[in-house]
């Protein structure tokens, strides 16, 4: 049991429960997001892939409450949670999961492709460990100008055998950058165990041996990922430099909403399912003395809530074809016509 | 005016453009001792090295962490060296770069240039050697630049950096000691405008780059021939400015591209299919293409000559076209 997770269960009895409350909302806005998308999509209605982060909600929902709007947050493609934490609108994002042109990116996007500047979220990415360094530039600008917002970047266990994983580590040691890395340690190199494809003793300790003070969390624990995100964003904005945490935690479908996941076995997604992040906080706030009716209300109304958004979005009007050419670039931007 | 050297107009740009917009910042390797070429020589004395900033050799970071600082209000200006590293960084710039503002459905824009010296020079070989500025022409989004005068150098970089599109900006090797008359005051150059270097009325010759030069000393040796040579220099790759090339070849009849890159799906190909496309009826000769053979490029000088294209080619090209032709009718009969 790590330090934080021990002090976050010694203190369940005085937990700040009016604070995690909306944490358990914004956990079941996101569970239920993405069973309303992976439903949506053997409807069709989702187009492309998608790449749910059922069972990891407590990553997203223990870091993104301890940001501003102003802090910069960038993901993957396994990003709804993240987006979602960060403040952008369900009902947007939906659309941009079936294509429409309230979507938050005009349908342009879809799931892999979501960014939102107005709540500072610039982009899940599709490729993976590519939003490392955009967010180490993203702390390098907010650097120079003396700003006091810092940067976010989650990305996956797969990332770190990537070379800008170390180019990005490596880069924010180097110009002391405000910004916290985050492993959201899943297991899986999209259908593979990343442990079979990692030398060395893994993330945390390949960060360390870049200069970056490191912490590894049970990433299914919301009150172990809070406290030590907290520590770390607290650290980083009074200008402590770059920081890394490792949430370990588990993916409960496969690497996409259609892939069975029959590279493991079934006792091992059982036994993962004890350890739902929800029910965790659940009982946490049990302990607390939190009325269970109001801890189903959090469930209840995030799932009216997405009930709305599937109706709305589904009923939401298709981008208009000429906005394909839109938007490209402001010099030699393409007519319509093969050029 | 003053006579200015290619590199020099460079430096100048840059150093303009930091003074008059203090988001523009450069990085890259070994900046602050000038660059690998002196393009950047004294200026981290002037703007301090948070504005000239010396990276590790990570070039995907350093274009990374371009694009993050170009999301984030800054304006990056990211040297990569020699064009050939830049294939370091290819995700960074054609994944993300050059589609961020159309993925993301308008929402921001990246206005970074990247500086991707191209070309043949000094036995440098296969590795740093290389002008793939057809590769970029092909990526929507992306702004590409081939200067190839001091005066264009100066006016182009400035116009990159102030372009809210990423731009890549190839300046050639060979072209850094050059010089050539330019404007003392302020000056800018359009992008996507080409520049008829040179008039003629025989044959149109589209060229860009280095290729200008050697292009334009060819066309003075045929004229003493008789032939009078169109040369006209892209100048901007993309987008570039087929309405100045249509007018010329509606003249001439005929189009001869000259490039120093690789001919096979060179970015000639492109300016020959969009002519024969839609020039057909108007053309007196089949249209040209000269560019190196699709060899790497090699060491030793008699081997590395073999990918050059030479006046002579040039001129073997010219005189066949016009010969070759029926007999044109002057305009006017």
């Amino acid at each position: 049991m790590t330090q934080n997770a021990a002090r976050a269960e010694e203190t369940s009895a005085n937990l700040d429960s009016e604070r995690l409350l909306p944490v358990l909302s914004l956990m079941w806005k996101i569970r239920l997001f993405e069973e309303t998308a992976i439903e949506a999509q053997r409807e069709g209605l989702v187009l492309g892939a998608i790449h749910p982060s059922i069972g990891q909600e407590a990553v997203a929902a223990g870091i993104c409450p301890n940001l501003r709007q102003a802090d910069l947050l960038l993901s993957t493609h396994r990003g709804h949670g993240h987006t979602l934490a960060k403040g952008a609108d369900p009902l947007a994002m939906m659309m941009e999961l079936f294509g429409r042109a309230e979507g938050t990116c005009g349908g342009k996007g879809g799931s892999m492709h979501i960014a939102d500047f107005g709540v500072g979220m610039l982009g899940a990415n599709g490729v993976v460990g590519a939003n490392i360094t955009i967010g180490v530039g993203a702390a390098h600008a907010l650097k120079m100008r003396r700003s006091d917002d810092i940067a976010v970047c989650i990305f996956g266990d797969g990332a770190i055998n990537r070379g800008p994983f170390l180019e990005g580590l490596n880069w924010a040691r180097v110009y002391d950058l405000p910004v916290l890395f985050v492993c959201e340690d899943n297991g899986f190199s999209a259908t593979t165990r990343t442990r079979t494809l990692t030398g060395g003793p893994g993330a945390v300790a390949r960060a360390e041996s870049l200069g970056l003070p490191a912490e590894e969390v049970d990433g299914n624990d919301v009150l172990g990922v809070d406290a030590a995100a907290r520590t770390a964003i607290d650290a980083i904005r009074q200008g402590g430099g770059p920081r890394f945490l490792q949430c370990r935690t588990y993916r409960m479908t496969g690497h996409t909403a259609v892939d069975p996941a029959t590279y493991r076995d079934a006792a091992e997604v059982e036994e993962w399912r004890a350890h739902c992040p929800i029910a965790r906080l659940e009982g946490a706030l049990r302990l607390a003395g939190v009325d269970e009716a109001r801890m189903q209300q959090q469930r209840t109304e995030a799932e009216q809530y997405m009930q709305d958004v599937y109706a709305r979005a589904r009923d939401a009007e298709w981008p208009d074809p000429a906005q394909a050419f839109a938007d490209v670039q402001d010099i030699g931007n393409p007519a319509e016509r093969a050029y | 005016m003053a006579n200015t050297s290619y590199l020099e107009a460079g430096h100048r740009a840059l150093r303009e453009e930091m003074q008059r917009d203090e988001r523009v910042w450069a990085l890259g390797e070994d900046l602050g001792r000038g660059g690998v070429f002196g393009q950047y020589r004294g200026l981290q004395d002037t703007f301090g090295d948070e504005r000239i900033v010396d990276t590790p050799i990570s070039e995907a970071c350093i274009m990374g962490a371009a694009v993050g600082a170009a999301m984030t209000d800054t304006r990056p200006v990211v040297e990569m060296r020699f064009s050939d590293f830049a294939l370091c960084a290819v995700d960074e710039l054609v994944n993300q770069a050059a589609k961020a503002r159309f993925m993301f459905g308008g929402q921001m824009r990246v206005p970074l240039v990247v500086r991707e010296p191209i070309g043949i020079w000094r036995s440098s070989a296969a590795q740093h050697s290389q002008s793939l500025e057809a590769w970029y022409a092909h990526i929507p989004g992306l702004v590409v630049v081939a200067p190839s005068t001091p005066a264009d150098n100066l006016g182009l970089l400035k116009s990159a950096i102030r372009c809210d599109d990423p731009v890549v900006y190839m300046e050639h090797k060979n072209l850094w000691g050059f010089e050539g008359e330019v404007p003392e005051d302020e000056h800018l150059v359009p992008l996507g405008k080409a520049e008829i270097a040179r008039a003629g009325r025989d044959v149109t010759l589209v060229t860009w780059s280095a290729m200008r030069h050697a292009s334009l000393e060819t066309a003075e040796e045929l004229a003493a021939r008789g032939i009078e040579v169109e040369v006209i220099d892209l100048r901007t790759l993309w987008p570039w400015d087929r309405d100045t090339v249509l007018a010329s070849v509606e003249r001439t009849g005929r189009l001869l591209v000259a490039q120093e890159a690789v001919s096979v799906a060179g970015f000639g190909a492109e300016i020959a299919a969009t002519v024969a496309e839609t020039l057909h009826d108007r053309l007196e000769a089949p249209v040209r293409r000269l560019g190196a053979p699709r060899i790497p490029v090699a060491y030793a000088p008699p081997l590395e000559d073999r990918v050059r294209v030479s006046k002579d080619e040039i001129v073997e090209a010219v005189v066949g076209m016009t010969r070759t032709s029926p007999s044109r009718v002057p305009a006017g009969q």
